[in-house]
């Protein structure tokens, strides 16, 4: 998918602050944002952070990374439009390419798309509106609805959680700020596109999801990249509330270019009877490091994180999830499925924590790891704590290689080495790839088929 | 347009399996093959349909005038040599219908199908194997049961209608209503055209297809070729009273 929006991107940037990281920086894009002096202080706050905390070591190889030689905002020339008609013509060409258009005629109810560091474009049904919903972008949301962010901004997932969580504290530019009221429905997903597309610019996008007592809302991101040569971080942020009874699905399927160095920090906290649910694509990006995590904080919460790994050449995809338990009768389920091929490599951390007073929770940790061929790797790190005998813990984890019974069976059939190949590899991420929704999963199918040409020795 | 086998030598991982066969299958016609275990009933069946483990050392497999010994698999079964396996695989997360419809697209090769016909024939045929039409959307031979497992086969070949078919054992481990239908969708195929080598160590087949020649395996070679009477004679006799 990525390599036909090679060609894309736009030039006439408006502002572009001076690379690296500083004080000034980070006043600047504050002022930019014409945010009051409250959000200004947190980002200092969380610049400060920033530098006291260390790159961390235990997993992905970071050492690469020069937080010197990168851009960490730029403001495009134009703002956001609320309608596709409003929106110029360069932009819209570029979103033909990303399929946004078509996407919008199948299904969309509202689209929230990152033009580099900004959000541009944006609509909301009057159906939404009129529900009471909220979905803007995260800095509308600081402008508008201060008292709301005020009281969840970086209460999820603090500045101090890690190096990356500070640095976007510092420096974020876009995302999504939603808010569901009590009760309220949300029966199409909200769709966001990001993408990289100024060289050496990094992504810092905040998101922020509240859904309040008894209400549904799934948000989809779906992340693509072009190809360049010089590294750049994506440095996201995404943290959601779910309220008593509330449900939240959190669909991701990104595919940043190869040199991207994918750092999420996604977190959840559920009250009383809510339910999270993270399903998660990770292909592209050099390395990517995220393991979605949900906090169950009520009585019978209940977490998921299904999440899905493509690691081909020179790529390293670290990711899995974790769960805390912090309150009796919650249940979580980690699925995580991976495919390393040509050399790549897929590690999965699980991270499974039942506390001491917790009783009768349940949890399931099952890892399943595909690896195509002898260059490639995957490797497995689950931890999983429990107290008390009340409290029901599975964990299981394969590692399979492509086996020659199938890819016979396969061809014996008129599919050729390498359909034979990507049929078992869909089949492989099925579990998975079923929780998508319908057209997302055709492209994944397609990326997927791209992606290992060749892999078949 | 024959199948043709000649003087063929097969081994597996350097030891040698078949010691030459031949035999010449023409469409329309049913050849058994029967044999003890370990005759090298199943090494020929892989070595026909390409299994890259099975080396052919001699002779020579072609179709018509094309010969196919040295294609790999999926070449030879679109030309139309299908095999049907005696344990087939599973395939997790690959449903039944998707499968086929893939694999027929596929054997299309750039002519465009015809969905909605495809999908009704899919139905159908499911439903005259007695599989019912949720079996589509079932992972292939995944917890399938063994009659289950045998049906599948038997719904892609017919699927995939293809010239030729040698069929390992297809009639293994069924209850004599499963046994009925396949034996009666293998007749409306053979009837079609299609050549069929059924591979089996039972006459119970016989009593729904006739065979119009017989052969006996032993020691990776053709013990004794001939009509059905053969078939009756090994199950009166065992392989080891028969004589040439």
């Amino acid at each position: 998918m990525p390599r036909r929006w090679k060609r894309g991107g736009m030039k006439n940037s408006l502002f572009k602050a001076k690379k690296g990281l500083s004080k000034r920086v980070v006043e600047q894009i504050s002022w930019h944002k014409k945010e009051s002096s409250w959000m200004r202080k947190l980002r200092l706050k969380a610049l400060g952070i920033f530098k006291t905390k260390t790159v961390p070591t235990w997993g992905g190889d970071l050492s690469q990374i020069d937080f010197d030689d990168i851009y960490y905002y730029l403001k495009p020339a134009k703002q956001e439009f609320d309608s596709w008609d409003k929106v110029p013509r360069e932009i819209k060409r570029t979103y033909e390419k990303l399929g946004v258009p078509q996407a919008e005629r199948g299904f969309l109810s509202g689209v929230k798309a990152q033009w580099d560091s900004e959000v541009v474009y944006g609509s909301i049904l009057k159906k939404l509106k009129r529900k009471g919903v909220i979905f803007l972008s995260m800095e509308e949301g600081v402008l508008k609805y201060p008292d709301l962010v005020k009281e969840y901004f970086g209460k999820i997932i603090p500045a101090s959680d890690n190096k990356f969580a500070a640095l976007n504290g510092a420096v974020w530019s876009g995302g999504s700020f939603i808010y569901v009221p009590r009760g309220v429905k949300v029966d199409l997903p909200l769709q966001a596109y990001f993408r990289i597309n100024a060289q050496k610019i990094g992504q810092f996008e905040r998101t922020l999801i509240i859904a309040d007592e008894g209400s549904f809302v799934h948000y989809l991101e779906g992340c693509t990249s072009p190809i360049y040569t010089s590294n750049s971080i994506h440095a996201g942020v995404v943290e959601i509330i779910v309220k008593r009874n509330a449900r939240v699905r959190y669909t991701t399927i990104q595919n940043w270019s190869k040199n991207v160095y994918n750092l999420v920090t996604k977190r959840a906290r559920v009250e009383e009877e809510g339910i999270m649910e993270w399903v998660d694509f990770n292909g592209g990006s050099a390395l990517t490091m995220k393991y979605p995590s949900v906090y169950l904080v009520g009585k019978k919460a209940r977490g998921e994180v299904l999440s899905l790994a493509l690691a081909g050449a020179n790529q390293h995809q670290d990711t899995g999830g974790k769960v805390l338990h912090l309150a009796s009768e919650t249940s979580s389920r980690i699925v995580s499925k991976s495919v390393s091929f040509k050399g790549g490599r897929t590690s999965f951390r699980g991270l499974v924590k039942i506390m001491g007073d917790a009783t009768n929770c349940k949890t399931s940790v099952v890892c399943d790891a595909l690896i195509l061929d002898n260059l490639s790797r995957s490797d497995t790190y689950p931890l999983i704590s429990a107290c008390g005998d009340s409290n029901k813990v599975e964990h299981e984890a394969f590692v399979s290689k492509l086996s020659k019974e199938q890819l016979f069976y396969l061809q014996s059939r008129g599919f050729s080495p390498a359909d034979s190949e990507v049929m078992i590899i869909n089949g492989f991420i099925e579990p998975i790839a079923k929780e998508i929704p319908f057209e997302y999963a055709i492209e994944l199918n397609r990326l997927i088929k791209l992606e290992m040409e060749g892999a078949v020795g | 347009m024959d199948l043709k086998i000649s003087n063929l030598e097969v081994s597996i991982e350097g030891k040698k399996i078949i010691h030459g066969i031949s035999l010449s299958v023409a469409p329309g016609e049913v050849h058994a093959i029967m044999g003890p275990n370990g005759s090298g009933k199943s090494t020929f069946a892989f070595a026909v349909a390409g299994h890259p483990q099975y080396k052919v050392n001699r002779g020579k497999i072609t179709l018509g005038k094309k010969t196919l010994t040295s294609l790999a698999p999926h070449e030879r079964a679109r030309k139309g040599i299908f095999l049907g396996f005696q344990n087939p695989v599973a395939i997790p997360g690959v449903a039944v219908g998707n499968f086929l419809r893939t694999a027929k697209y596929s054997s299309l090769s750039g002519r465009k199908p015809d969905v909605m016909k495809l999908q009704k024939e899919l139905i159908k045929t499911s439903q005259r194997l007695n599989l019912g039409v949720e079996f589509l959307d079932r992972f292939l031979n995944d917890g399938f049961s063994g009659g289950e497992r045998k049906k599948a086969e038997m719904l892609q070949l017919i699927t995939l209608a293809p010239k030729f078919a040698i069929l390992d054992e297809i009639d293994t481990g069924l209850d004599v209503d499963a046994l009925k239908i396949i034996a009666n969708g293998l007749k409306n195929e053979v009837k079609r055209g299609m050549g069929l080598v059924l591979i089996t160590h039972y006459c119970r087949i016989f009593n729904y297809i006739k065979p119009d020649c017989v052969h006996i395996l032993k020691g990776g070679r053709i013990f004794k070729s001939g009509g059905f009477s053969i078939a009756q004679e090994v199950e009166k006799r065992g392989y080891e009273k028969l004589t040439l």
